[in-house]
């Protein structure tokens, strides 16, 4: 009980709190903003508990990717799609509740036995190296031993500017099209 | 970690906050000052003597009045929008390096604090900032309100990144993060003669562009399109009266003043000054007198400039700041090769 | 507590500073203020025009393009920020690295301005 009656003890408690309430809260609310606008809350929560973990560097890589970047294209698509009211219409995959039960069953059974079997029984955990989770100690890691996968992160990268273009494609076609008869209209009269 | 200490940093804390929102009034006051300088006007000068007291009565006023929630409105999330853009705009400040460390042992100085990912704290809390601006315009349901709060939201992910590139260069050189050790590293790093003068080329571009990129960022003009007035009344604020309205006011200037702040650490140099010494009140000094210049400049822009059409802004952006600001990267990684 | 914990601490505190200062405002704008409201003034402002339709309305793609376009250009600006932090130790190998990195980008990045991508009409 030492661990919880600590400071970082007592905020990893407030935080995994946060984060599963805004968890469960995502799941539960019937406006879809209101979901979007409580998983950018997990997120944040998540990044705190980097943060306890003293994965610095990635608590803020998780609130500006998840929080600042993904979540707002998320909210994007829900205010601009006009998906803002909340969903009447039941979801058409009948068997997704029944299929969700059993997933999330076999998840907790699993989650319990790790839990059982992996919890350390003395209070001490070996402590983290000196630089862990610092910018400078996941550049070094990063950047020395595992160069092939930074690099083959900038082809994933391209595979989605690729996707953007394909998602897009009907619509800069469109554009292409009408685009002659644009640079005519100041000549036109209206 | 005994009392003292906390009770220190708590007493630094109340005066970072009571000093910004000191700040911001004067701003507002200043502001209008200037603005009327500019135009040849004499400006607010009925409240007080020349008019000093004008923004606090206008405080007062803005606190007093009704607090509207237009019909159909989404009552949570008009309410939550204020406090989303108030919060990460304040909580920048607890890492902004007003002065040196001065205490070595226990690592405390004119800051309330310093960490190893400092500059991108700012520039999350920067991210977040979206958020107050996307939702104020979602929750009012007017249609001005929601094409400003989106069109701006656009602008503001766009500038985000090329300000975000625009940073790279000064850590390159600086080697870090942590805004304390950038203002500590950057005079030593750049070495001497040749080097020195030639590394100053890429952070000059990079200044040029984090300006641009920070008047885009805070919604200012010749950027100010979220309250485009010509265009979309006031914008996603529109439907904002009385405390909510004062606190996007507020939020704004204080994102101005860390924008400035921001500048002044990586740009200009913080605390420092040729033949001022580093004790005393005097790094707090040179800082703020850095940062009221920043904020100077803010307002002479706006006096200046009129506002960009919204198809060229975001070709500036994607086409024009990302590929300099990363050609910029380039070159600054060449000449460092080159003198090390 | 962790070393690396404590400089992290006082922006929690601050973080708690900063939340009541805002809540404690709109409360007492909240109990200040008049409450007298009337349909009239309650209708959204359409330059004293009776509101037409719902605010709501489906947007242009443009912004779903912009939006996707900054996660995938915020990732790849992520990868520089420890890259140039580490840059002095890392030297001309670093530089190579983050070349061909960039590079393969560039090429996305020409693509899409080839297709029109940042065309804002």
């Amino acid at each position: 009980m030492t661990y919880f009656s600590s400071v970082e003890g007592s905020l990893f408690l407030i935080t995994a709190l946060v984060a599963v309430v805004s968890a469960v809260m995502v799941i539960t609310q019937r406006n879809p903003v209101y979901s979007a606008l409580f998983l950018v809350l997990t997120f944040c929560a998540l990044a705190v508990l980097y943060l306890l973990l003293g994965a610095q560097f990635i608590a803020m890589v998780q609130v500006i990717v998840y929080a600042g970047a993904i979540m707002v294209l998320f909210l994007f698509v829900i205010m601009l799609l006009n998906l803002d009211r909340p969903l009447e219409t039941q979801s058409k995959l009948k068997h997704q509740r029944l299929v969700a039960g059993v997933l999330a069953a076999v998840l907790l059974v699993e989650m319990i036995y790790l839990l059982h079997r992996g919890l350390p029984t003395t209070g001490t955990q070996p402590s983290p190296p000196r630089n862990f989770g610092t910018v400078e100690e996941v550049a070094r890691v990063l950047f020395r031993d595992f160069v092939l996968a930074f690099e083959v992160t900038s082809i994933v990268l391209l595979i989605g500017m690729i996707g953007v273009i394909v998602l897009a494609k009907r619509h800069l076609d469109e554009k292409k099209a009408a685009a002659p008869e644009r640079i005519l209209s100041p000549l036109r009269k209206e | 970690m005994d009392w003292t200490y906390w009770l220190f940093l708590l007493l630094k804390m109340v005066i970072v906050l009571g000093w910004a929102l000191l700040m911001v009034p004067l701003l507002i006051y200043m502001e209008r000052k200037v603005l009327a300088d500019f135009q040849a006007r004499i400006g607010p000068n009925r409240v007080g003597p020349v008019g000093i007291l004008q923004p606090i009565a206008d405080g007062i006023k803005l606190l007093l009045k009704e607090d509207l929630l237009p019909a159909k409105a989404d009552k949570y999330v008009h309410f939550l929008a204020p406090l989303v853009a108030v919060v990460p705009a304040f909580l920048a400040l607890s890492v902004v390096p007003f002065g040196p460390i001065t205490h070595k042992e226990t690592g405390t100085g004119y800051f309330v604090t310093h960490v190893n990912v400092g500059l991108l704290f700012i520039l999350g809390l920067g991210s977040l900032n979206v958020y107050a601006i996307t939702l104020a315009g979602w929750a009012s349901n007017n249609k001005y309100s929601l094409m400003g709060g989106i069109r701006s939201s656009a602008q503001m992910i766009s500038y985000e990144l090329s300000m975000g590139l625009a940073l790279i260069p000064v850590l390159m050189i600086a080697g870090s993060l942590d805004l304390v050790r950038i203002v500590e590293n950057l005079g030593v790093a750049k070495g001497e003669g040749l080097s020195r003068l030639l590394l100053t080329v890429p952070l000059t571009i990079s200044f040029v562009i984090y300006c641009i990129c920070g008047v885009a960022e805070t919604n200012r003009a010749p950027f100010d399109f979220p309250e485009a007035e010509s265009e979309l009344v006031a914008g996603f604020h529109t439907e904002y009266s009385s405390m909510r309205f004062a606190l996007f006011f507020l939020s704004e200037y204080v994102n101005m003043i860390t924008v400035c702040a921001l500048a002044t650490t990586l740009f200009l140099g913080g605390w420092k000054f040729p033949f001022v010494p580093e004790t005393g009140p005097f790094p707090l000094l040179v800082f703020l007198a850095k940062v009221m210049i920043g904020l100077y400049g803010y307002m002479w822009m706006r006096a200046t400039w009129p506002r960009l059409r919204y198809d060229r802004l975001m070709k500036l952006g994607w086409t024009r700041l990302l590929p300099i600001a990363l050609a910029n990267i380039i070159l600054t990684g060449i000449l460092m090769i080159a003198f090390q | 507590m962790p070393e690396y914990l404590r400089p992290y601490l006082p922006i929690f505190v601050f973080f708690l500073l900063v939340f009541g200062f805002g809540a404690v405002n709109l409360l007492l704008s909240w109990m200040l203020g008049p409450k007298k409201p009337n349909p009239k003034k309650l209708s959204p402002y359409e330059c004293g025009i009776t509101p037409i339709g719902d605010a709501r309305h489906r947007y242009p793609i443009r912004f779903y393009i912009i939006a996707m376009l900054f996660i995938l250009f915020d990732i790849e600006a992520i990868f520089l920020y420890p890259w140039a932090v580490y840059y002095k130790q890392l030297g001309l190998y670093g530089l190579v690295e983050m070349l061909i990195f960039l590079g393969i980008l560039l090429l996305g990045y020409v693509y899409l301005w080839k297709r029109g991508a940042f065309e804002w009409e």
